[in-house]
């Protein structure tokens, strides 16, 4: 019996899908030899690669000098870089985790991907404090173990370390719930291989055989580990933010930036979500599998955080001339109208005037509008973090020690470098396993595909619920 | 221990709908059902298979609590008779600013701990052989299999004409 369908619910798979043709879609992009766009862009990628390892030498063998840091600004493009990636690295969670447990189906055609682009993002982002560090070969001191050195312990106390627990736990969550969802479609890619290709597929999709109760366990599984990741992608960019809000410098001393740099790392997220998809979607000719309804969605997400972030903005200049304290009220006049005005400026413009276009619906469903907003975006969130960073510390409490930075070539390299690995990794990814969740699309078939709902439907609604002898369903059709 | 080699009757379906059905049609007939497989998780399945609710989530609970309560004591070893140091003039004894470390330690411990469990009730590990029935189960086949290692003849044709009857598109026999 066919039932009433929510007027609100997209179709999600286009093309009259069959199960079977979902594999074959899905899978064949790691089965066939590169494209010729691939294998420009991964060497491109790769070489960028090697400025990041040259710039990594660099950095190690002469000293931090080599940035151009200063005893004012302490903190430039290094850690503007790491608050960036790790801001990209919050959408993929938000999209396996926070949607999953809203029950938004659209997450399926998006969330492989962009938890992967999470953990490579998380992968770039690291590498910023733990260079930043200086005698990088100590990085393990910030690790609590028992140890010879007094016993010396780490500082529990300070979110410096509350960071390295976030990220590190974040880190290594988002590998196994990227993994375990991964495992069912490496058994479908293993079904498909012979040979040496079975082989290795064979080893890495740990026997999974899709029986009934493995499946169930794997759903609790996901579900628990979704429930988990959903305060935990919340707490990741608060502690972050606490790095700045626990400090007694003006500007950053602010009780709103938890929720802000939350709803920013979101937004930016979201914004390289999209400039990835859009590019996969062309080259692995997935658009029926990510819609344009799909594009829409995140977009709304997009205009939302961005208004969120706007808010935010404009809260912490009217709390900086409320509270009366001159130091607060300089920081920021500071960052308006100081040396590095056309950063605060650029950031307005990108994050909080720029997004206001999605409330156009025209726009919002446009793949070509929503490229080059993401791009945008991802300028604008990276101004952010340096507005906060290197704009605050540039005018302190001293005007003798007032300072001004630029980096030097090794700060841009590293930076450039670290687009190289995340482009590198997610490459390399596109190759191995599926970018669309091949179970996931299937488990919505009936209920998000165009041949049961929409204006092109030709089957009866996929939840019949009384027991269906199939030939009588037929009949019905 | 080395498993017995086993001989399996199953058929293949090319609808989730139809291998309810055949399920419900076994249950009336007291077919003793060895296993189901299914390209994706088929919602509905468990109850008429008699599967209880895993109980998975309690251990993520437990293991969340091992975590909890490890960082917190360990911490409140450390910091009051470990080593203690005055940090900006705060007590020993620093509660409030323990609980990010606790929390994302509890994370950390369930999140793991559930996986590794999840794994090995699974029987799932890297190198693990996979005991597939059929390639075209992770594709777009759903697969009901009887055991009949024990079966004589008369069972077993009587086991394929219960496929047949609920509309199974190959029915096949496997040894492994």
């Amino acid at each position: 019996m066919s039932q009433p369908v929510a007027p609100v619910r997209h179709v999600l798979i286009e093309g009259n899908k069959s199960y079977h043709n979902i594999t074959e879609d899905l899978c064949s992009p790691t089965e066939k030899a590169p494209s010729r766009e691939w294998i420009v862009v991964f060497a491109l990628s790769t070489a960028f690669v090697g400025l990041y390892v040259f710039a990594i030498v660099w950095t190690v063998w002469k000293g931090i000098g080599s940035w151009n840091l200063n005893r004012t600004i302490n903190w430039g493009w290094d850690i503007t870089n790491f608050v960036w990636w790790i801001g990209i690295g919050h959408a993929g969670t938000l999209i396996s985790a926070i949607l999953l447990l809203f029950r938004q189906r659209w997450r399926t055609g998006v969330n492989r991907a962009a938890e992967a682009m999470t953990i490579f993002a998380v992968i770039c982002a690291g590498q910023f404090p733990i260079f930043h560090m200086g005698r990088v070969w100590m990085a393990m001191f910030t690790i609590p173990f028992p140890n010879t050195r007094g016993p010396l312990w780490t500082n529990f106390n300070s979110p410096l370390l509350w960071d390295i627990f976030a990220i590190s736990t974040y880190f290594s969550v988002s590998v196994l719930f990227w993994y375990t969802g991964l495992v069912p479609d490496l058994a479908t890619i293993r079904d498909r291989a012979t040979g040496f290709r079975r082989k290795m597929y064979d080893l890495f999709s740990f026997g999974w055989t899709g029986s009934a109760k493995h499946w169930q366990r794997h759903e609790s599984l996901s579900l628990v580990l979704a429930g988990l990741s959903t305060p935990l992608v919340l707490s990741v960019h608060t502690i972050v933010s606490f790095d700045f809000a626990t400090s007694v410098i003006p500007g950053w001393h602010t009780t709103i930036f938890p929720p802000y740099f939350v709803a920013g790392a979101v937004f930016s997220g979201f914004a390289m979500v999209q400039t990835l998809m859009i590019i996969t979607r062309k080259v692995l000719n997935l658009q029926e599998y990510i819609t344009i309804n799909h594009i829409e969605s995140m977009n709304k997400v997009i205009v939302l955080t961005g208004t969120i972030v706007g808010v935010a903005y404009l809260t912490e200049l009217f709390v900086a001339w409320y509270s009366g304290y001159i130091y607060e009220q300089f920081a920021f006049y500071n960052r308006v109208f100081g040396p590095y005005w056309w950063s605060y400026f650029g950031m307005m413009f990108c994050n909080v005037v720029s997004p206001q276009l999605f409330w156009s619906r025209s726009i919002r469903r446009s793949v070509a509008w929503t490229f080059f907003m993401s791009i945008i975006i991802n300028i604008g969130m990276w101004f952010e973090r340096f507005v906060i960073i290197p704009t605050t510390l540039a005018r302190d409490f001293l005007p003798s020690s007032w300072s001004l930075y630029s980096p030097t070539w090794v700060e841009i390299s590293m930076f450039l470098g670290t687009m190289g690995v995340f482009f590198f990794c997610y490459l390399v990814f596109t190759r191995v396993a599926p970018v669309v969740a091949v179970a996931e699309v299937k488990a919505i078939l009936k209920v998000a595909g165009d041949q049961y709902i929409g204006p092109k439907a030709k089957k009866a609604h996929g939840h019949a619920q009384s027991e269906p002898a199939p030939k009588q369903e037929e009949e019905k059709l | 221990m080395a498993a017995q080699s086993k001989k399996v009757l199953y058929g293949l379906y090319n609808d989730e709908e139809e291998l309810k059905g055949a399920i419900k049609t076994a249950n009336a007939q007291h077919l003793n059902i060895m296993d189901v497989f299914t390209p994706f998780p088929v919602h509905g399945l468990d109850p008429i298979l008699g599967l209880k609710e895993s109980r998975l989530h309690i251990m993520g609970f437990i293991y969340g609590s091992i975590g909890a309560l490890f960082a917190f004591l360990a911490m409140t070893w450390i910091f009051t008779s470990d080593w203690p140091i005055v940090f900006g003039g705060k007590p020993y004894w620093s509660v409030p600013a323990f609980i990010p470390i606790v929390f994302e330690n509890t994370v950390l411990y369930s999140a793991w701990g559930m996986t590794i469990t999840f794994y090995t009730i699974c029987g799932m590990w890297p190198g693990v052989k996979a005991k597939t029935l059929d390639n075209r189960i992770t594709d777009d086949k759903f697969c009901l299999a009887f055991d009949v290692t024990d079966s004589n003849d008369s069972e077993v044709k009587e086991l394929q004409g219960f496929f047949t009857k609920t509309g199974a598109a190959e029915v096949n026999v496997k040894t492994m």
